[in-house]
Parts: structure tokens; sequence; C-alpha cells
């Protein structure tokens, strides 16, 4: 079975668009990892002027990247026996998503999914994200399609 | 259920999925789900989840390879 490690390793983002640090837990069912925004990362400066708030198309790419992708990872690996040679291809299909309460610079966010369903390549989460105090910062649902050939 | 039932009831699943009107307007057999419709990849996984759920039956990987159009569909769904 493929480990947290290894499905962070096989994510296709790098600096500075990878929002993953950590999967705590992973099975076939869910998922839960987590991800720092350090303060300087680059969207502050522009989202707002003078007052930096995480945009919720990041929080939406956080809780894509570790709900929907690096479930997919798993579940891929998972269905050719720990190999995923290939490299992951992915597409993002859907999102809708309601945001709670604002991020800001510095703050550790934990996302948590659970697989509605992975049929035909297609994965399909309901996913929330809470904050430090572990209050909801966002949920809603997020699909996207595993291996594409793009 | 008649072959007009089969396809009036795949019309039905596949309308919230459709991006070309068109091609809809034209609903017949022979209309296939990306080509005429303009169905992305996603959504057709949708239709085929929702034919499942409507007929109460499962389609593999292999069947839905050759679901193209709306006979193929209504095929598959005869033989199960």
């Amino acid at each position: 079975m493929i480990n947290p490690e290894e499905i962070i390793a096989q994510l296709p983002y790098t600096k500075p668009f990878l929002f993953v640090d950590e999967i705590e837990s992973v099975n076939e069912e869910e998922i839960t990892g987590n991800y720092h925004f350090p303060k300087d990362s680059y969207f502050y400066k522009g989202h707002f002027k003078d007052s930096p708030v995480t945009p919720g198309v990041i929080l939406t790419e956080c809780a894509a990247q570790i709900g929907v992708v690096c479930l997919g990872i798993f579940l891929g690996a998972d269905e050719e026996q720990n190999a995923v040679e290939e490299k992951v291809q992915i597409a993002l299909t859907s999102t809708a998503m309601d945001f709670y309460i604002p991020v800001f610079p510095g703050e550790r966010v934990y996302v948590r999914a659970k697989k509605m369903y992975f049929r035909f390549n297609k994965l399909k989460c309901e996913v929330k994200m809470y904050n430090e105090e572990e209050k909801l910062i966002c949920k809603g649902e997020i699909a996207g399609m595993m291996n594409l050939k793009l | 259920m008649t072959e007009k039932e089969l396809i009036e009831t795949i019309k039905k699943i596949v309308k919230p999925y459709v991006q070309r009107e068109e091609g809809f307007k034209e609903f017949s057999k022979e209309t296939e789900f990306i080509k005429d419709l303009e169905i992305n990849s996603a959504n057709l996984v949708d239709v085929i989840l929702d034919v499942e759920d409507e007929f109460d039956i499962e389609i593999d990987n292999d069947s839905m390879e050759g679901m193209r159009s709306v006979g193929d569909a209504i095929e598959i769904v005869k033989k199960k």
C-alpha cells in the first residue's frame, strides 16, 4: 500500500502551487491532511490591497489537492497494486464550495474529505476544511478525472 | 419498456449535462453524447451513474467505453 510520503511525492505540483504539507490519514473511503499558509505566499500581495486574506480559490485548490488528488493517487495506486509509475495526470471537473470564515496569513488548515464515488476514473468527494480551533472554514463537493490523457 | 420510452428516459437523464442545445433538439438513437451534445467526460460518468440508478444495473468499464450514442446506451440497458 502506498504511504502518505509517497502520495505527496507523486503530486504533480510544486511551489508556489503546492498546498499540501502532510497527509495525516488515508484509506479507501477518506483522507485527512493539512497545509500551513506561509505569511509570504505570493497571493497575499494582491488579495487584498493592504489586508491579506487567503483567496477562496486557493482554499478550494488546497481542498482539491488534499481531498481529491491525494485520495485519487491512493485509490489509483491501490487499483494497480502500488504501481503508479506513470505521471499523475488530473483535471479538475467541478467544484461547489461554501465559505464560512476567512483564513489569514500564517494559519494552518486541516482538510477532511470523504469519497462519494470513484467510477470510470472520476473521483468525487465531499470536502471540509477546518482551522486550528476546529472551526469550519469551508465545505463542498469537488470532482476530478484521474489519469486523463491530456 | 418500449424503445421510445427508453429513449425518453435517457433524454431526461442527459438533459442537465447537455452543452449543445441544437443537438438536444434532435435527440434520437443516433445522437452521440460527446460529439452531438458536447457532454464532457466527467459528466458522461454522471450520465452512466444515473443510467445505472434508473435501470438498477451495473455498467462495467468495457461497456462504458462502447457507450458513444443513445443507441449504444439502449443496447447496454437491454442486455442487462
